[in-house]
């Protein structure tokens, strides 16, 4: 038997939980198939998050993509119908390959990232775009550059580090309408790895404390630094981010297992902390910064 | 004795040439312990100076292998040695990143500064950082030169110059206390 997860109609951070609402009663060694028919946007996020579903299955996932031809074209120039027919028997109509250059909103396309060599990789290849865009869409100064590039680094690392799989990557910029009347970057890193709880379990000499979820396991790494390695230096990368995303008015949210936690910044309304959520494995990571406001 | 060592340089010794940014845990050990070797192999009293010029990016990551773990393992190993360590080529990104590590080692270091006095980064009491600053204007100073300026005995300024010493961020000899910058 197959069962049906559908899509919904505009995928982001929120939406994606009816995705992982629909997939937590199937076992995972049951096919399911993942209909995106009538989906009409994606932020990178949810692309990621979707390759995500397509490797957390023990039994190939079927997946139809996008009707709308707008649609399945830019997901398919952001680079997702590349990973995701490794990872999916690919139903319907697949667009085209085509040349991602001239596309000005995606700052990275879907990228893997399984190892440093990666990270190296997504690294050199955002630089000169980000300047350009952070600069002059965003209006963040040109010092920004460099420190964005040092949170994406860190956010990917956290595969390399903790997740035991590979995970993607992707960074985009979109006007985000609804929620904030301005433009962001954004930046989505996902995987289906062992997540941030059983990553912390396998520290060395770990108290075991009576209350212990996922949640507390995101307390631990976001609030209070904690790392399953006890060097000094260790759980500086998300502190990191932090002080990036709190320095431009951002927002940083981490699901992980049946947990999520987000640094809610005033524009918006998110909970800081969500427990017994549907179980998925892995880490989702979302940076967003918001176009700086200059007054004229 | 001065021992200069560019970043980028070793960053390609490593087989991560083909890169310009520090970037990752693993290429920063393995850049720290390049360095290391490198470092063991100089004698006593010798200034190591390290290079960021050449160094796009530095994340956390790597300036906890490359700075934090590095001083730390130089400065706390099981055998202590009298070497010392500065930092030069370095921006605001880079200080960012090793201004946070440093502090989670509670370990200070001494930064080139191409237009003026070397100055010392890094968590350090008020009294050391401004010995440490007026001996870094001043290239050399006994106690009893900065002991006015700073407001202190003699005696306690030379506790806190003989610290600093200790920590390595002064160098030492038989005519009192020297700036890195002066190392020969």
């Amino acid at each position: 038997m197959t069962t049906v997860i559908t899509v919904p109609p505009s995928l982001d951070d929120e939406t994606f939980e009816q995705v992982f609402d629909q997939l937590a009663p199937v076992p995972a060694d049951e096919k399911v198939l993942i209909d995106a028919r009538h989906t009409r946007w994606s932020s990178p996020f949810g692309l990621t998050a979707l390759l995500t579903v397509g490797q957390s299955r023990e039994v190939r996932a079927d997946f139809t993509g996008p009707e709308a031809e707008d649609t399945a074209s830019y997901w398919q120039r952001a680079g997702f119908y590349r990973h995701a027919e490794e990872l999916f028997e690919l139903h319907g109509h697949v667009p085209r390959a085509r040349n991602l250059s001239g596309e000005s909103n995606v700052l990275l396309e879907i990228t893997p990232v399984e190892k440093s060599d990666d990270v190296h990789g997504v690294v050199e290849r955002i630089q000169t775009k980000a300047q350009v865009i952070l600069v002059n869409e965003l209006n963040l100064d040109a010092q920004t550059t460099m420190r964005f590039a040092m949170t994406l680094s860190e956010a990917c690392q956290n595969i390399v580090e903790h997740a035991e799989a590979r995970g993607w990557v992707a960074v985009q910029t979109y006007t985000w309408r609804q929620r904030l009347g301005r433009r962001v970057v954004v930046i989505a890193v996902c995987d289906a790895g062992i997540g941030f709880r059983r990553s912390l379990e396998m520290a060395q000499g770990r108290k075991r404390i009576d209350r212990w979820d996922d949640g507390v396991a995101l307390e631990d790494a976001v609030v209070r630094g904690v790392s399953r390695f006890h060097d000094p230096g260790r759980g500086q990368g998300l502190a990191g981010v932090q002080r990036f995303v709190a320095k431009w008015d951002g927002k940083l949210s981490i699901r992980s297992g049946t947990a999520r936690i987000a640094i809610v910044p005033p524009w918006d309304t998110d909970t800081p902390l969500l427990r017994h959520l549907p179980p998925f494995p892995g880490a989702q990571l979302q940076i967003t910064i918001p176009e700086r406001v200059v007054s004229r | 004795m001065k021992h200069f060592i560019d970043v980028s340089v070793v960053l390609r010794q490593t087989g991560s040439g083909q890169y310009s940014n520090l970037v990752t845990r693993s290429t920063g050990a393995a850049v720290r312990q390049e360095i290391e070797l490198a470092v063991a192999a100089l004698p006593e009293r010798t200034l190591t100076i390290i290079d960021f010029s050449s160094v796009g990016m530095m994340d956390f990551s790597c300036a906890d292998e490359v700075v934090g773990k590095l001083l730390n393992d130089i400065r706390r190993g099981p055998e202590p040695r009298e070497v010392y360590i500065a930092v030069s080529g370095v921006g605001d990104s880079h200080l960012e990143a090793i201004e946070t590590v440093l502090e989670c080692y509670g370990l200070a270091v001494v930064v080139e500064d191409a237009h003026g006095p070397w100055r010392v980064v890094g968590p350090l009491d008020d009294d050391s950082r401004r010995a440490c600053n007026a001996v870094n204007r001043r290239g050399r100073a006994c106690a009893a030169d900065i002991a006015p300026e700073l407001g202190e005995s003699a005696d306690l300024t030379d506790r806190t110059l003989n610290t600093l010493w200790e920590r390595r961020l002064v160098m030492r000899d038989a005519n009192g206390y020297l700036a890195l910058q002066m190392a020969l």
